[in-house]
C-alpha cells in the first residue's frame, strides 16, 4: 500500500511515498531555515508564502523520486496540526484536492505521532508497546505507547519545551538559530559539571517537566557575570546547561520504563538528534537492559515520510478523515 | 472544455462550472473565513451534480487576491493542486478585476475589498469592447485617499465589494450623487466571473502554471517591512 504524504506545519515542505508505513520509497525535505534564520524565528507569514510556492514542485520531485505517478498511489496523509495554522493549510488544502481528485482515502496525521512514527521506518522490527519520549522545538511528552495508534500521555512539559529552552538559551549565549543544534555540538568540547544548574525534578512521583526556571537560572548566571565583567566559556555553559535538561528527560524516561516494565525507550522529535541525548540514553539502557531506539538525524526533523507512516498505521485501524477535515493547530497527542 | 473556477479571498468561498458558452453550476457560501473545511466539498457538491469529475475539468480558475492572505492560499492551493493531478492549465484572475467584470458599466467601476484600518484594496475600471479595462492597477490605498482621486478625476462611479459596504457611509458623504452602489448579488467577486475572464485569457494563449502561479498578496508581510526598514536605519 503506497501512502503520498505531506507535511507544512512549520518551515519545512516535506512530501514522501512511503511503502506499507515502513519503507521510504521517497522523502523530500525544502527546508525555509536559510530564509527565517535573518528573522531570528520562523515568521509564519513567510513560512505560508514560501509553502505555497514550493508544494507542488515538492510534491513532483517525491513521486519522481519515488519512480511512481499518483495513479499509484493508495492513500493521501498529511499533517493536520499541531503547528502554525497558515502552514499548515497549505498541506490541508493541497491533500484534500489530491484526495478528492483522485478518488483516494485521505488521513488527517497528528504531527506529533508522526515523529513517534519515523522510528518504526528506521527500526523495522519496532512494535508497541514502549515507552516513549517526545522532545522538539514545540514539545515535551513522556508517552506509554500501547498500540500503534494508542498513546498515553503520562508526562508533559508545564512550562517550555525543551527545544525552546535550547533556542532560548541559545540566543541568550549569542548563537545562531536554531539553538539545539549548536548547543549540543558546543557541549562536546565543554565541561559539563562547570556550572551547577539546577535538575528541576517537579514532586517525587510526577513524570512532568519544568523548563522556565533553568532558562532563567542560565540567563541569571549570563548576567552576573557580564556584571562582574568575567569571561563567559560559551562551551562550558552550553554543555552544563544541556546537562541539566539531559539528566531530567533520561531520569523520568527510565523510572516510568521501569515502572511499566520496558524493555524499550523510544526517542522521538527534533531533540531526538541530540547526540548528548542519544550517548546518555545508550549508556544509561546498557546498565538497565533497556534497549534505546532514535530515528536517523533526517527522520528526527520535520519531515513528511514520518506523516505517512502514521497516516498508513491509523488507516489500518480504520482512523479515517473525510473532505471536511480541517486544520487544528493546538492539536494534543490525544 | 470545463472550467472549474474558484474564489476565497473575502469571507465568501464561490466556486463554479461553466464552459464557452453557458454557466453549468456556482455555489458560494458566505459563512467564515477560513475556508478549508469547506471548499473541496463545495467543489464536490457542484460536480457531483453536474455528473462530472475532477477529471472532466480541461481548465482552473483562481482569483489569486487580493485580499485575505490566508483566504487566498486556501483557493490557490486547491486549485494548484486539482490541475496537478491531470497537469492541466491554471489561470489566475485579480479578485479586483473579478468584481469589475460583476458590473459591465461603460463609466467607472471601483471594486473594494476591506483591508482592515480603514483601507481597500481596489483598482479603476470600466467597460470596452466586451470586457473589463483596467484604468488604475490594484493597490491598497486609505478610503480617504481613494475618496479624494475618485472626487476629484472621475464623474460618475459605480462601487462594489465588501469593502464598499463597510465604507458605504463614508463614501456617500463624500461623493454623493456621483457614487452609485452595487446590488447584493455583484458584491461579491463571482466565480463565474472568473471563470469567464479566464476564458478569455486562455483565448488569448495567457495561462499560468500550477508549479509557480501564487497569491496576489499586493502587500508584504509584517515581518518582510519591518526588516527592510531596520535595514535602512
Ligand atoms: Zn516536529
Amino acid at each position: 500500500m503506497l501512502t503520498l504524504a505531506i507535511e507544512t506545519s512549520c518551515d519545512e515542505t516535506s512530501a514522501a511515498v512511503i511503502r506499507d508505513g515502513r519503507e521510504v520509497l521517497s522523502n523530500i525535505i525544502s527546508s525555509q531555515i536559510e530564509i527565517h534564520r535573518k528573522f531570528g524565528g520562523v515568521v509564519p507569514e513567510v513560512a505560508s508564502r514560501k509553502h505555497i510556492e514550493n508544494i507542488n514542485q515538492i510534491v513532483q520531485e517525491a513521486l519522481d523520486s519515488a519512480n511512481v505517478t499518483f495513479k499509484d498511489i493508495d492513500l493521501i496523509g498529511v499533517t493536520q496540526g499541531p503547528g502554525l495554522v497558515g502552514a499548515l493549510l497549505i498541506g490541508i488544502s493541497t491533500a484534500k484536492a489530491l484526495a478528492y481528485g483522485l478518488e483516494l482515502p485521505i488521513v488527517g496525521v497528528n504531527h506529533i505521532e508522526g515523529h513517534v512514527c519515523a522510528n518504526y521506518i528506521d527500526h523495522k522490527d519496532l512494535e508497541p508497546p514502549f515507552t516513549c519520549l517526545i522532545v522538539s522545538g514545540g514539545h515535551t511528552y513522556l508517552v506509554q505507547v500501547n498500540g500503534y495508534t494508542d498513546y498515553e500521555i503520562v508526562g508533559r512539559t508545564r512550562d517550555d519545551a525543551a527545544g525552546e529552552a535550547f533556542d532560548k538559551v541559545a540566543r541568550a549565549l549569542g548563537l545562531p538559530y536554531p539553538g539545539g543544534p549548536v548547543i549540543d555540538k558546543l557541549s562536546q568540547s565543554g565541561n559539563k559539571a562547570a556550572v551547577d544548574f539546577p535538575r528541576v525534578m517537579l514532586e517525587p512521583n510526577s513524570y512532568d517537566f519544568s523548563f522556565s526556571g533553568l532558562k532563567t537560572a542560565v540567563l541569571n548566571y549570563l548576567n552576573q557575570l557580564k556584571q562582574k565583567g568575567e569571561e563567559i566559556i560559551v562551551e562550558d555553559v552550553a554543555a552544563s546547561f544541556q546537562q541539566s535538561v539531559l539528566d531530567v528527560l533520561v531520569e523520568k524516561s527510565f523510572r516510568l520504563a521501569k515502572e511499566r516494565g520496558m524493555d524499550k525507550i523510544v526517542l522521538a522529535g527534533g531533540v531526538a538528534a541530540n547526540q548528548g541525548l542519544r550517548t546518555m540514553m545508550e549508556e544509561r539502557g546498557k546498565k538497565e537492559g533497556i534497549k534505546i531506539f532514535y530515528p536517523s538525524r533526517v527522520l528526527c526533523t520535520d519531515n513528511a515520510a514520518m506523516i505517512g507512516s502514521a497516516a498508513y498505521f491509523n488507516y489500518m485501524a480504520g482512523k479515517l478523515s473525510d473532505l471536511y477535515l480541517n486544520v487544528e493547530p493546538n492539536l494534543d497527542l490525544i | 472544455m470545463k472550467i472549474l473556477a474558484l474564489d476565497t479571498s473575502t469571507m465568501m468561498a464561490t466556486c463554479a462550472v461553466l464552459d464557452e458558452n453557458q454557466v453549468l453550476g456556482e455555489f458560494s457560501l458566505n459563512q467564515s473565513e477560513t475556508h478549508s473545511e469547506n471548499l473541496v466539498p463545495m467543489v464536490k457538491e457542484v460536480l457531483d451534480n453536474l455528473h462530472l469529475r475532477v477529471e472532466d475539468i480541461d481548465i482552473y480558475a483562481v482569483a489569486t487576491g487580493p485580499g485575505s492572505f490566508t483566504g487566498l492560499r486556501i483557493g490557490v492551493a486547491t486549485v494548484k493542486a486539482f490541475a496537478h493531478i491531470y497537469k492541466k492549465p491554471v489561470i489566475g484572475i485579480s479578485t479586483l478585476e473579478a468584481l469589475a467584470y460583476n458590473l459591465p458599466y461603460n463609466k467607472t467601476v471601483v471594486p473594494m475589498i476591506d483591508a482592515r484600518r480603514d483601507r481597500v484594496y481596489t483598482g479603476i475600471y470600466t467597460w470596452e469592447d466586451g470586457t473589463t479595462k483596467t484604468l488604475m492597477e490594484p493597490t491598497v490605498l486609505d478610503i480617504s485617499l481613494l475618496l479624494e482621486i475618485l472626487e476629484k478625476d472621475y464623474e460618475e462611479v459605480l462601487v462594489n465589494g465588501n469593502g464598499s459596504i463597510l465604507h458605504g457611509d463614508t463614501i456617500k458623504n463624500r461623493l454623493k450623487d456621483k457614487v452609485k452602489f452595487s446590488t447584493m448579488g455583484n458584491n461579491f467577486c463571482r466565480a463565474i466571473s472568473v471563470g469567464e475572464l479566464a476564458l478569455n485569457k486562455y483565448k488569448n494563449g495567457d495561462v499560468d502554471n500550477f508549479y509557480t502561479i501564487v497569491p496576489e498578496y499586493l502587500r508584504e508581510s509584517q515581518a518582510q517591512r519591518d526588516l527592510r526598514k531596520k535595514e535602512q536605519i
